[in-house]
This record gives structure tokens, sequence and C-alpha cells, in this order.
């Protein structure tokens, strides 16, 4: 046997270099996010200082919480329309989208069998894959003339209900696909224990399969909530109000979001210039709409963890 | 002397349990539940239904008239002339930059977070940020592109021009790329990893030879997906002026088409709905049949390719 | 002179030992492993082994689960340092380096320190192209034909496949596939050989193969097997390294070594209790 010594185990060290040289360059690839959530914290703060900076040296600060609503161009910031606004989108959208997602899910994990499974998950991955313009434009061609104001006379033709309604529609997929994954991920042997006991199947889903899948129920209807607080084109489209919106309960008259808000300002047929508090606004309504989603997300993943950890 | 049980054969105990056996209640709660919920299903569906049949009918009459002339025809405020030429061009300028862009960063992005880092607080921190970066609404991704590339970087972007839109939407689908490839090398088996640092291979050697072939389906179908969502988004290109009337495209040369006005499709189906739907509703809906027609497109190659480079081996 | 088995005992274990073997005991030390401990995070798998193995012997980890026998052959060739959090304490010299030195590169250890794996794993690619892969990335320039040739007629293998190597690993059955594996594992010409429960997924044939393609290896090669199987240990190897779980305080489960001795003795004459307990069936 020929005599090793630590210069032969040594290996080659052009190729341990080129080793290093290629994990700097993957890890300086992955680094890009932390550099993306930066600059998107960067350019969000550097707006809403400037905001703040032409509220105070202008109108001064007292139209954040006005009686009027929420006019940019009037220098009328009045959060609680907006954000009363999106609370309302919100709500009617996981109305719908609760029973929708959450039903197809238990129907999917629990009693299809293997054929209409193969025909129905596509059809969720499908109903998932429509853009949001598409919806907005079904919601003002078919949901609010033909549903809305048939049913509710008062209804105007822009109104939050069928806004509210095209959102529900649009994050059912997901609220569906993330609360299966949580109910198909329970084992087995908890239905075999169940059905074993005599309880049937409804029961059984109920009961067990429902509790034990809790953390995934919940965190797919949080971020259920999250994405229809982000949600952009139907809101602009369909729930009017886009010069601005007075503050408004009302589901069956228009009203903007923060997000319409944004939407409408930005595509406004003035020229939004710098130098008056309308164009920041912009910023201090994208930092809301980031802290909020932020917020929800991290509730969210917590839920999914406490998931994955069970099993 | 063994003890046997004596079986009833008579008796009222015996006829109980008979009855309980053999007589079906029907379980009303529960086929009734079971109803509901394929119910919430055929809703779904019948939505889906309504959307299509709806959009189909009302664009016929505009593709029966113009036929592919809708296809070319340049943006113009008189619906009978206004055609979708030019967001489709600028859609797919749009997806060239996410291509060139996104892909390579996100999976390179991939490749680091499921073959190269360790667990310590560094990469935990990585991950959450990329996941808070898949969680966030689009149009904040369009304040961000506003904030950057229209004014920081305008002198080489041009303002609301293509590239920024372009740069925009590749960070937009950046995280669902990372996120859709991670999935895909994680489900690279440990066994062949494992044999090929066995034979004495290097990290990379392993990666390059052996995980990304396996995980490059996976990989692929995740990007072709990945490029359909930044399709449908117009929410971004709002701000970063990708929502024009009409603009006069002319013949440009590259530099003055990266660095000018541009569209795409679903900016254009936003456009038009804003305007008098009597005007203007026939042209939306065969503008959304355009868009429903590509994605449909985009989502079947990713299927096809998929079940065929499922695992030959 | 052949050690006869004790026939009226039908719960002992029979070895017959090839003398040829074990005759010369003068043999050089590949790894001498002094006060080995591995550490995964804060659990201690293995406490304080020490033990040299011989050049061109088959050495035996045997025990019950759980007691370290792969933590400790997945040292030899620094497999360990690809799991996060593993840490090793002690000294292994290998040929009188020490192999966890801060200049030695594992990717070199690996390449003269082959490892065959408990499930076979051979690559998702032809079988040329499995056997190939090794030496190319060690930067073989010569007949890489040669070479697969030579490695499959190694494994007993090239009868089977010389007209088919285009053809996918994993088309073959669990034996082949295996000696494949070990076809792979010898083209980068290792001189060792380390074998973690190769046989455990096959079926009883196969297994025989293995076995005698093992004895006919270690002519050229020095083998580390570790088994749950007793009586492959007694009829294929040389020494053998009895371990077992130590339960401790803090009721951390700690493998350690009991016994190393050659075969035969393990067997026949074990020194401590618990070795005998567990080769005649006692426990385990």
């Amino acid at each position: 046997m020929a005599a090793i010594g630590i210069a032969e185990l040594q290996g080659n060290a052009r190729r341990r270099r080129r080793e290093s040289r290629i994990r700097r360059v993957f890890l300086a690839a992955a680094a890009t996010a932390i550099v993306i959530n930066v600059a998107i914290l960067l350019s969000l703060f550097d707006g809403v200082v400037d905001f703040f900076r032409e509220l105070v040296e202008g109108p001064g600060l007292g139209v954040l919480w006005n009686d009027t609503g929420w006019f940019p161009r009037r220098n009328l910031f009045d959060v609680k329309t907006v954000f009363v606004g999106t609370v309302m989108i919100s709500l009617i959208a996981m109305l719908v989208a609760t029973p929708l997602g959450l039903g197809a899910a238990m129907y999917l994990s629990e009693y299809a069998g293997r054929r209409p499974r193969r025909i129905l998950k596509p059809i969720l991955e499908i109903l998932a894959g429509i853009p949001s313009v598409v919806m907005a434009y079904f919601v003002i061609s078919f949901i609010s003339p033909d549903v809305v104001q048939r049913l509710f006379a008062s209804a105007t033709f822009y109104n939050m209900l069928g806004a509210g309604i095209g959102v529900g529609i649009l994050i059912s997929p997901i609220v569906a696909s993330v609360a299966e994954d949580a109910m198909h991920a329970v084992p087995n042997t908890l239905r075999e224990a169940s059905f074993g006991l005599g309880a049937r199947r409804k029961a059984t889903t109920l009961r067990t399969v429902f509790p034990a899948a809790v953390s995934g129920i919940v965190a797919a209807l949080i971020l259920g909530v999250s994405r229809a607080i982000g949600e952009t084109l139907v809101v602009t489209l369909a729930a009017g109000a886009t010069g601005g919106s007075a503050f408004t309960l009302d589901p069956l008259g228009p009203g903007q979001t923060m997000t319409a808000a944004l939407a409408s300002l930005a595509t406004g047929s003035d020229q939004v210039k710098g130098g008056s508090a309308a164009f920041p606004s912009l910023f201090f309504l994208g930092a809301l709409l980031f802290l909020f989603t932020l917020v929800l997300n991290l509730a969210s993943d917590r839920f999914v963890r406490r998931v994955r950890r069970k099993y | 002397m063994p003890r046997t049980a004596t079986v009833e054969r008579s008796g009222p105990a015996a006829e109980a349990v008979r009855r309980a056996l053999r007589g079906k209640r029907a379980d009303l709660g529960g086929l009734a539940f079971q109803a509901a919920l394929l119910l919430a299903l055929l809703l779904a569906l019948a939505v889906l239904v309504t959307l299509i049949a709806d959009i189909l009918g009302t664009a016929l009459s505009v593709f029966a008239e113009r036929g592919t002339t809708f296809l070319t025809d340049n943006l113009s405020s008189l619906p009978e002339r206004a055609g979708v030429g030019q967001g489709i061009v600028g859609s797919l300028w749009l997806m060239g930059f996410v291509a060139v862009l996104s892909f390579p960063l996100g999976i390179a992005a991939a490749i680091y977070l499921e073959e190269y880092a360790t667990d310590n607080r560094f990469t935990r921190f990585l991950s959450a940020s990329i996941r808070n970066l898949a969680g966030i609404p689009s149009i904040v991704y369009g304040l961000l592109g506003l904030a950057i590339f229209v004014q920081l970087f305008s002198g080489l972007t041009g303002g609301r021009s293509l590239m920024s839109g372009g740069l925009t939407m590749a960070i937009l689908v950046l995280p669902i790329v990372i996120i859709t490839a991670a999935e895909a090398i994680r489900a690279v088996p440990l066994a062949i990893r494992e044999a090929g640092f066995g034979v004495g291979a290097t990290r990379w050697e392993v990666v390059r030879s052996h995980v990304l072939p396996y995980a490059a389906p996976g990989v692929l179908t995740g990007t072709i997906l990945a490029l359909a969502r930044a399709l449908g988004e117009a929410a971004p290109l709002l701000l970063i002026g990708g929502a024009p009337t009409f603009f006069s495209a002319g013949s440009r040369g590259f530099l003055e088409t990266l660095q000018g006005e541009y569209t795409a499709l679903p900016a254009i189906i936003f456009t038009w709905s804003r305007k008098s739907l009597r005007a203007f509703g026939e042209s939306t809906a065969a503008a959304i049949v355009v868009l429903l027609a590509v994605l449909l497109l985009i989502n079947a190659t990713a299927i096809l390719l998929r079940n065929r480079y499922e695992r030959k081996w | 002179m052949t050690e006869r088995a004790n026939v009226g005992e039908p719960a002992r274990v029979t070895a017959h030992i090839d003398v040829r073997h074990s005759e010369r005991s003068g043999r050089a030390v590949i790894f001498d492993i002094r006060d080995l401990s591995v550490l995964y995070g804060d659990f201690r798998a293995v406490r304080d082994v020490s033990l040299p193995i011989r050049e061109n012997e088959i050495t035996a980890l045997i025990g019950p689960s759980g007691c370290g026998k792969t933590t400790v052959i997945r040292c030899l060739n620094r497999m360990n340092d690809l799991i996060d959090g593993a840490r090793v304490e002690g000294t292994i010299l290998y040929h009188g380096v020490d192999l966890y030195d801060a200049r030695v590169d594992p990717v070199e250890v690996r390449r003269r320190v082959g490892m065959v794996f408990q499930k076979p794993n051979p690559f998702p690619k032809s079988i040329y192209d499995n056997v190939a892969f090794g030496p190319k990335i060690a930067g073989f320039k010569g007949d890489m034909d040669g070479l697969v040739e030579e490695s499959l007629h190694k494994a007993a293998l090239w009868d089977e496949v010389k007209d088919k190597l285009k053809e996918s690993g994993m088309a073959l059955s669990g034996g082949q596939q295996q000696r494949l594996c070990i076809a792979r594992a010898i083209a980068t010409r290792p001189d060792v050989i380390l074998m973690d429960e190769p046989c455990s997924s096959l079926d009883p044939i196969a297994t025989l193969r293995i076995e005698e393609l093992m004895q006919q290896l270690v002519a050229d090669y020095t083998i580390v097997i570790v088994t749950h199987n007793m009586q492959q240990a007694a009829r294929v190897s040389d020494r053998t390294a009895f371990f077992t779980v130590d339960v401790k305080q803090d009721a951390q489960r700690t493998g350690t070594l009991v016994e190393y001795d050659k075969t035969e003795v393990i067997f026949t004459n074990p020194t401590e209790k618990r070795t005998e307990d567990y080769v005649t069936g006692r426990f385990g």
C-alpha cells in the first residue's frame, strides 16, 4: 500500500475554489430577497415621511380623520373611510369564501373518490388562475346588474356587495387549497378510529378531522383575508367611487378600499404631481397595506407551522 | 373443562340486535351535509361556466365582425377600431423580462436555500423574507417600481416605461419562482444525493449532475405557472404607466421601445372596463377571451411538459 | 486447523473460519479509531469507541438498533459532515493521517473510501454513466470504457449488463442494483469499501451473491460492514465489533463498543457477558 500523508488527502484546490465561488453566487441570489424587502420598506417609508411632511406643512394632520371622506385631490384623507371600505369588502368576501372554500375542501378531502377528485381538483386550480381583472369585468357585467341589483332594489350599479362577492369567489380556491392540504394531512388512523366507534362520515368529518386540522384551516382563512385586503382590480372597477369616497357603511352603494384608493389615484385623469399631499398619499396607503398583510401573513405562518409540527 | 359461551338464538335481546344491524335508517343528516358540500363545489363550477359563457357570448360579435384584426389593431378611443395588438406585444415583452430576470435568479436562490444553507438565524431570516414577499399585495410592488424604477432611475429606464414595468413584474414574480423551485428541489430523494457524495462529488457536482436534472420537470412547471400569473397581473402596471388610453407605437428602436410607453393585455381590459359598457363592453369581452386563451395555452403547456418529463427512469 | 462448531447447542451460532485470513494478524491498520464520540447537537449518539480496522479484512459492526454502528461507519468517509449539527470528538487516523484535520478535503476522502448504502441507490442514469460518474468528476482522463468494464467485472455484474450499458440503472433487479452500486464505488479506485447493511433489502439469493462477492473483493480492498444479521457477520467477517446501547441517567441512548475481536472469538467464546447474550439470541 502506498504511503499516504496529508498532501494526498488535500484534494484539488481549484475544485475547492470553484465550489466556494459557486456557493457565493447562489448566496447572492438568495440575498436579493432581503434586498427587495429593504427596498420596499425604504420606498414606503420615504413616501410616508413625504406625506406627513406635506400634511404638516399644509392642511394639517386633522384631515386624516375628517367627517367627509377620502378625497385626495381636496386634501381630505379620512383614513377610516378607506379602512372601513377594506373591512367591508373583506367581510363580504369571507362570507362567500368560507363556505365555498371550506365546503369544497371538505368534499375533496373526505368524500370525493378518485374519479370526481380528478375532475374537481383541476377545476379548482383553473378557478385559482382567473386573473382578477377578468373577475372585475364579470362583476360589472353580470353580478352587479343581474344579481345584486335584482335582489336589492336600492343598490346602485357600483356597489360593494357585488365587488365583495367577486373577491370572495377569487379567493375561494386559495382557501380551499390550504384547507384541503390541512385536512388531507390528518392521519387516516384518526378517521379509522372514529369509524371504528360507529360514527358516520359527517360526524367524522366535523368532529374528528375538522378539529385536528383546525390550525391549517385557520391559516387558510387568514390567508384568504390577507388576499382579500390586497385585491385591487375588482374593487377599483366594481365598487365605484373613483374620485374619492365619502364615509359609508352601505354595501349596496359605492365605496373605496385602500387598494382602490391607490389605484384610482394613480390612474386618475389628472396626472398626479408631486408637491401636494396627493402623490405621497399613495405610499401612505401602501404602507398601511404592507403592515396589515405582514401581520396577517405572520399569523397565518404560525398556524401553518403548528400543523406541520403535529405530523 | 373449558367454558363455552352460549349463543342466544332467540329472545328480546337478540331481536334488538338483529333489528339494529339490519335496519338501515336513512342518514338524512349525513346525506344533506354531503349534498351541501357537493353544492359548494358545483357552485364554483357554475360560476366558472357562467363567466366563460357570458364572456364568450359577448365577445363573439367582435370576432365575427373583425376577425384577427382585433388582435393586431392598436388602441383607439373608437371601439370599432380598438384592438389588443399593443397589449399582446407589451405582455410578451413583460414575459421576456420575467423569464430573463426572475427565472435564473429565483432558481439560484432556491438552490442556495435547499442545498447550501445551514439552519441558522440568517437562513431563517432569509426564508421569512421570501415568504413575506410572496404575501405582499401586488399593488405594493407597483409602488416599489414607482419609487425606484420610475423616479429614482428615470434616466436609465425612461420613467413610466416598458423597462420599469418589466423590472417590476420580474420582482413581483421572483418569490413565486423561488418557492416553487425550492419545492421541486426538495422533492429529490436524499438517496440520490448520498450516492453522489459517496463517490466523492462536491456539492455543486451533486446538484448539477443529479439534483437539478431530477427536479427539472417540477422547476419547469413552476416557472411556467409563475409566467401565467405574471401575465394576468395588472395592478402594479397601473402605477407604472401601463394603462394608457392610447399611444402610437410607430416604428421604434430597441432602446426606444424599452424606454417608451407600453401596455399589457390585462391593463387594456382594465382601461376598457372603465369606459362605457355599452360602447366598449364587447371589445372588453373579446380582450378577455384573448387573455384567457393565452393563459389556457400556457397552463396546458405546463401540464403537458410535466407529464412528458415525469420520471421516465 | 479448523474450528469446529458446538453442534449440540442449537441456540448457538456456528462459525466457520477461513484460516487464510486470520492467520496473518500482523496486518497494517488502515483506520485507527481512538476514543471516538459523535454528537448530533446535544445528543451523544456514540461514545468512546476505539478500534483498529485492518487492511484486507472484513470487519463487521453488529449490535441492536440505535447503537451507533451506522454513525461510526459514516465517520470513516466523513458522510456525517453532511448532517447539520453533527460533531466528532476523538481521533480517526486513516493511514496515519488525522481524517478530520482541517486540511483534509472530505471529497478526496470519499473518493478513497467508498460506500454502499442500505437501499440500493443507483443514479437515474444509464448503467455506464452510473459507474463513470465518480471517476469523471475526480478528473479521470484515461480509458473510461475500460475502467467501467473493469469495475463491473469486479462487482460480478459485467456478464449480465454488458449488452445493455446504455439502459437505465434503475431497471435492474434489487440485487443487480446493489452490485451496480458496488461497481460504482469501486470505479474511483478506493482502498476501503464501507457497506451499511448492504443486503437488508435484498432476497436471500441476492444476499448470498453479495456475500460471495465481498469475500472476493477483500483480497484487494478493506471492507467494513454494518449488519443486523448476526449469521451474516459470522459467515463473512474476519473481525467483529459488538456495539450496544447504554442508557445513562439522563435517559440519553448512547451507543458504545462492548467487544471487538476475531469473529470466531466473538461468536464462540466472547469475553463480555453482553456479547454472549446478544450472539446467543438471549436479547436483541
